[in-house]
């Protein structure tokens, strides 16, 4: 089967025996014997996931994060959004499709959504040049932002990305500036901010849209401020060693909840979002709802002061005291 | 008065097209009559060992390095810009007696417990031991001229300038400074990006270092940023790019992704010259390239303008 990660190989193994058997007991009457042979599938099937990923490597959490099924931002708008009215444009040079946002309700809310956005297929990823961002992905993305600011409506970011583009024209037309902005504006916008990574939260191409009075996460997504293979070719001098990487880099949803870099962790369906994209929005739904409705308790502010503060206590060091001269 | 031209062939790069840096804004002698020679600091040497002959990297010629201390470290033939610790550069800006260092004490520790092929620790400890420094930046207050500013420098002989966690409360605690004080604040900036060591909280000093910035825009108070070579990724993609003025030394590498990696995600022949300063400028990126010879009497005429402070006459009543 296409897609299919080697640890969903046993759980995938045994939905088709079930399959067949069903299969069977559709086409012509069966025995008990066979009946009950369903039932124990069944259950081994929810023991069997239960068992794999209750204990996934960092690394086994990467590729689920990247896995090609697994719903992208514009399938979280169907599902936990309704009436997304797509935007387009960064009114300076270009529409990056990479980059999708526009206004949507959330459970009766209206807010202004904006998130990076990877393709199902080739001629899709071209279109969406793989989820990474050119500059004018970015200032859509703060255009967007503004655009919620002056009129008073929250702000959901929704971050599945590789990372930023490395490519000359978005060297040429700033790409580090265009990031850089929007940490800065983000900083002061007016309005409740939330952001999830739903899937890849890829270093600055990540935070680029990621700096809100909440940050959420997907039980299997994972942020870092470097590609686990990019720090193995680095400090392991070898693109192989990434899982090693993975796991030194403290890039797992629960890793980042431990260390107080994300503000809640966003449960997954078992076996992964990708195996009930339905039921992940369902969730996604409550938890942005539950965060959007005690931010919304709060006086500005106290929300600008709170955000500031959220971002400006991340940092772990040790400060001797001089001694007095 | 400036007259260097760059060509690209002195920026190592095989053509004969001129990059021209741009005119100063006003003929002048240099601000400091006395030149200030470096080495006094209380950094070690380190790129350039004591008593040696060195070699440019872009010319080829053999430098006293007794001269580079006369020039700021600037080849005397080519006029390539040799990295400068941050010690240097504050005898090369600030007012002698002036500079009052802030955060001394801060020193980096292994959260993540890192293990690679190399622990944290033990790079933390060759890298201070290599440069007699705690981490990747000097901050402080000084006088540049008759502004006193909160400056910050950053030093790429530590761990290529890497920004983890005392880097940015280093920076952040500089800009914050400078907003409660009504200080204009200058950051110098070296470095290959965010500190990988500290995953993810090295990341989030680029919202914490940004933040602090946006207060001091809102305060309305100057924020000039300095790019050396080289300035890369997390830092260029923070701080780095957000001054109301930006500057750039001549030659100076800067960008957001590596010019290798973008060489093997685009397949494709990257322009002359590009990531240079002179490159930035060209595209419209940046304010200005300016001759490090020069850097200390643009900052003051800057400051000059950006302090002025117009206020419209109050009603009549
Ligand atoms: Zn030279």
């Amino acid at each position: 089967m296409k897609n299919l990660l080697d640890f969903e190989r046993p759980i995938y193994d045994l939905k088709k025996r079930l399959d067949d058997l069903r299969r069977q007991a559709s086409i012509h009457p069966v025995g008990v014997d066979v009946e009950d042979e369903i039932r124990r599938i069944e259950v081994k099937i929810i023991e069997t996931s239960k068992q794999i990923f209750t204990n996934l490597t960092p690394w086994q959490r990467v590729q689920l994060a990247r896995h090609p099924k697994r719903p992208f931002t514009l399938d979280y708008l169907a599902s936990a959004f309704t009436d997304f009215n797509e935007l387009h444009g960064d009114r300076l040079y270009a529409e990056d499709r990479a980059v999708v946002g526009g206004f949507a309700r959330l459970g009766g809310k209206k807010v202004v959504v904006i998130g990076t956005q990877k393709g199902r297929d080739t001629k899709e990823n071209i279109r969406r040049n793989f989820g990474s961002a050119h500059p004018e992905g970015y200032r859509k993305a703060l255009r967007l932002m503004r655009l919620a600011d002056k009129f008073g409506l929250p702000i959901i970011t929704l971050i599945d990305t590789a990372g930023a583009y490395p490519g000359i024209g978005a060297e040429e037309r700033h790409i580090a500036e265009a990031i850089a902005v929007n940490l800065r504006e983000m900083m002061l916008l007016r309005v409740p901010t939330i952001a999830a990574v739903i899937g890849e939260g890829g270093s600055g191409g990540a935070l680029g849209i990621g700096v809100t009075d909440r940050v959420l996460i997907l039980e299997n997504a994972y942020y870092s401020v470097i590609s686990p293979e990019g720090c193995a070719a680095i400090l392991w001098k070898d693109r192989a060693a990434a899982p090693k990487a993975a796991e030194a880099l403290k890039i797992t949803a629960r890793h980042l909840l431990e260390l107080g870099l994300v503000d809640d962790v966003i449960p997954e369906p078992l076996g992964g979002a990708h195996t009930q994209p339905a039921a992940a929005g369902q969730t996604l739904r409550e938890s942005l709802l539950r965060h959007l409705a005690e931010l919304e308790q709060k006086p500005l502010p106290e929300l600008l002061k709170q955000r500031y503060d959220r971002f400006r206590a991340l940092g772990r060091f040790s400060e001797s005291v001089p001694v007095a001269a | 008065m400036m007259t260097t031209t760059f060509t690209k062939k002195t920026l190592g790069l095989e053509t004969v097209e001129p990059a021209v840096t741009p005119p100063p804004t006003t003929a002048a002698e240099p601000s400091f009559v006395k030149k200030p020679k470096l080495g006094g600091g209380k950094s070690k040497k380190r790129d350039i060992p004591e008593g040696l002959w060195v070699k440019c990297k872009k010319c080829g010629n053999l430098v006293y390095d007794k001269e580079l201390d006369e020039t700021l470290k600037v080849c005397p033939r080519c006029q390539y810009h040799f990295q400068i610790g941050p010690r240097d550069r504050v005898l090369s800006l600030v007012e002698p007696g002036s500079f009052e260092e802030m955060d001394a004490n801060l020193v980096s520790v292994d959260i993540l417990g890192f293990a690679g092929m190399a622990s944290y620790v033990s790079k933390l400890a060759d890298n201070q031991k290599k440069t007699g420094e705690k981490d990747a930046v000097l901050t402080g207050v000084g006088m540049i001229g008759e502004h006193k500013v909160a400056l910050g420098i950053m030093d790429f002989s530590f761990i290529g300038g890497s920004m983890g966690s005392v880097v940015g409360e280093k920076i952040t605690r500089l800009i914050e400074r400078g907003t409660a004080e009504e200080l204009p604040v200058i950051v110098i900036s070296t470095s290959g990006g965010a500190r990988m060591y500290e995953g993810m909280f090295s990341l989030m000093q680029m919202a914490k270092t940004c933040g602090a910035l946006a207060y001091l825009a809102e305060a309305r108070l100057p924020y000039i940023s300095v790019l050396t070579h080289n300035t890369y990724a997390g830092v260029m993609a923070s701080f780095a790019s957000v001054g109301d003025l930006i500057l750039a030394e001549p030659g100076a590498e800067i960008g957001f992704a590596g010019a290798r990696v973008i060489k093997d995600t685009t397949q494709a022949e990257l322009p002359p010259g590009f990531q240079t300063a002179e490159f930035l400028l060209d595209h419209g990126l940046i304010d200005a390239v300016i001759h490090r010879k020069d850097l200390k009497k643009q900052l003051i005429e800057y400051l000059d303008f950006l302090t002025a402070r117009f206020r419209p006459a109050p009603p009549t009543t």
